[in-house]
């Protein structure tokens, strides 16, 4: 039995990847028409490549149906409950980095830490009569970051794209999105809050504790980890 | 645990038991419109209730709980003086702890009553203590209306009481708010800055979204305000610690609480409403002498408890939740109130019953 390593299947993502993999002898590559997702692995025997959409990496992780994956450490956290019992972290990769964050309209002169923020929340429910919206798509990572600050009287507003302009067009009061350099955020009239980002995010190498590990899947991990110096 | 046909006997022995003592049976929908408990609750519901949805519906949540469903039925046309029980399961979404189960049996006692709410607490408990003393269980009761005219009694802001209230079912929140009222915090970041202008409204460049320019430029005022406000004292944040801390009988905490209200008499009403309520317990036979009291009880895991909150708990399974839990929400039916635009308001007292739970410790005492 082969041991499966899930990679993102398209773009800077997967391309990085096979660079970071590439660099310790352990060559990527896809076969193939550009179409079609078959790949390859050169340079270790037993590995094999399955891609995969980076969104759907965490979920076959948990399911165990791939040992190893390539994926965002804001994904997993995201889309995995309990995420600590289903996956282990490698290796961060050192790209891919972005900042999961909260930002607020720059008008908002009185508005800079998560306190100004819980504040404002109850002052606009008590006026508006609604609790004040914040669009985002990374519900469980904000709803988990604004409990743990104690921060009450908002929701959260689903926003799969230009969640930048959702306050423009009203639908919501505050975001929460990645950022890699708040250019966006700035474009759009609006600020970050100060403090910690509410998760710094990078492109991880991840092992599943819930795949199946035989014997040989094993011995291919310890030889893979030593080619790659990852040492957990 | 315990197959699921067991715990229903159970849960119908628990039920009758209240029936015999006056409960009128009622039933709720297990789907409940999601957003009358996102406006409880607030968003963290989510993470706690299974979601669904449905074209017409709209959102639902899987009932994680009675009291809602049954408040709002009394609300609805219920006659007064009223005494409610129900059995059946609740959802509750277990993420972060895996091992809990997601679904189970509740049975529940609920008593409306303006004329006698302290009455109503001590027949609750002592309902409650009645049917689960074959179970050696270990109770412990608090009262959050303590708590809150400790912290209405203050002597600072209406605004800063308003902010502390709103948190008191948040410790850490509370505990940073309170550190910084009374001047033992630094301002959040930036806030200096803020003050120190001339013109901040100045500073905010184009204004978009849907909080007006007069929203930003009252809070501005607004913080102005509080920082010119003198501090906490020190002696008030004592007095407050003290009070949290309190886990003493409920006979001895009385002359403890005698001793606090001398310097802090906004809290001598709740007080002697604590006094009378002992002895309402005690002419129920309740032994107060050994009734455990805590002054943090109830402040993180009972939003809209606003009054007596009690629990009981098998001591030697300290694994298992609490067999049963309730108290006082009258907090609770004043904001269900508010939604349906009418305003009104019912005292309430009530407790649930976990029926598996008393199942399986039966079995234990049985062995």
């Amino acid at each position: 039995m082969t041991l499966k390593l899930g990679v993102p299947s398209k773009g800077r993502l997967m391309e990085k990847t096979f660079d970071w993999f590439g660099a310790s002898g352990v060559t990527l590559s896809r076969t193939g028409s550009d179409r079609e997702y078959a790949a390859s692995v050169d340079g270790i025997d037993g590995v094999e490549l399955v891609l995969l959409s980076a969104g759907e990496i965490p979920r076959e992780l948990a399911a165990g149906r791939i040992h190893l994956g390539v994926t965002g450490s804001d994904l997993v956290r995201e889309k995995l409950g309990a995420w600590e019992e289903k996956v282990i972290e490698l290796a961060p990769m050192g790209f891919g980095h972005a900042d999961l964050i909260i930002a607020v309209p720059k008008c908002w002169v009185d508005v800079n830490t998560l306190d100004d923020l819980d504040a404002v929340a109850a002052a606009f429910r008590a006026k508006h009569g609604f609790r004040l919206r914040i669009a985002t798509k990374y519900h469980r990572l904000i709803r988990d970051h604004l409990r743990d600050h104690g921060v009450a009287d908002y929701q959260l507003v689903d926003s799969q794209g230009a969640t930048e302009g959702t306050i423009k067009n009203e639908t919501a009061e505050a975001v929460a999105d990645i950022t890699s350099t708040g250019e966006t955020l700035r474009a759009n009239h609006l600020k970050i809050l100060s403090g910690r980002p509410v998760h710094k995010s990078q492109a991880t190498l991840f092992k599943s504790r819930k795949a199946v590990w035989t014997k040989a899947q094993r011995a291919t991990l310890v030889e893979l980890r030593a080619k790659l110096g990852v040492d957990r | 645990m315990t197959d699921k046909a067991r715990v229903r006997s159970e849960a119908t022995r628990l039920l009758r038991f209240f029936e015999d003592h006056g409960a009128s049976v009622v039933e709720a929908d297990i789907l409940q419109p999601a957003e009358t408990l996102l406006d409880l609750y607030g968003e963290d519901i989510r993470a706690r209730a299974f979601v669904t949805h449905d074209p017409d519906f709209g959102e639902a949540m899987l009932r994680p709980d009675f009291t809602v469903p049954v408040v709002q039925m009394h609300m609805a046309g219920g006659a007064e003086p009223a005494r409610y029980a129900y059995m059946g399961e609740v959802f509750r979404a277990q993420a972060e702890t895996a091992h809990r189960s997601s679904e189970y049996f509740q049975v529940g006692y609920e008593v409306f009553d303006r004329a006698a709410p302290i009455e109503a607490d001590a027949e609750v408990f002592a309902l409650l203590l009645d049917v689960l003393a074959p179970l050696n269980l270990r109770a412990a009761t608090g009262d959050m209306g303590l708590l809150l005219a400790a912290v209405r009694g203050l002597r600072t802001t209406d605004r800063r009481k308003a902010a502390l209230l709103r948190h008191i079912w948040r410790p850490r929140r509370f505990r940073a708010l309170l550190d910084r009222f009374a001047g033992r915090a630094p301002l959040p970041e930036g806030r200096e800055a803020l003050l120190n202008m001339a013109d901040p409204m100045a500073a905010g460049g184009t204004h978009i979204g849907l909080r007006a320019r007069a929203e930003i430029a009252e809070r501005v005022e607004a913080l102005r305000e509080d920082a010119a406000a003198n501090p906490i004292s020190a002696q008030e944040v004592d007095l407050l610690d003290d009070l949290f801390g309190l886990r003493e009988t409920t006979e001895n905490v009385l002359s403890h609480l005698r001793d606090i209200a001398v310097d802090m008499p906004a809290i001598a009403q709740a007080v002697d409403r604590l006094e009378i309520r002992a002895e309402a317990l005690a002419r129920r036979g309740v032994d107060v002498a050994t009734l455990d009291f805590e002054g943090s009880y109830g402040r993180t895991s009972m939003e809209y408890y606003d009054g007596f909150v009690f629990g009981f708990y098998a001591e030697n399974r300290p694994d298992l939740p609490p067999v049963a839990t309730g108290g006082r929400y009258d907090a609770l039916t004043r904001v269900l109130g508010n939604q349906n635009g009418e305003g009104r308001e019912i005292p309430a007292v009530g407790g649930v019953i976990r029926p598996e739970l008393t199942l399986h410790l039966m079995g234990e005492v049985m062995r």
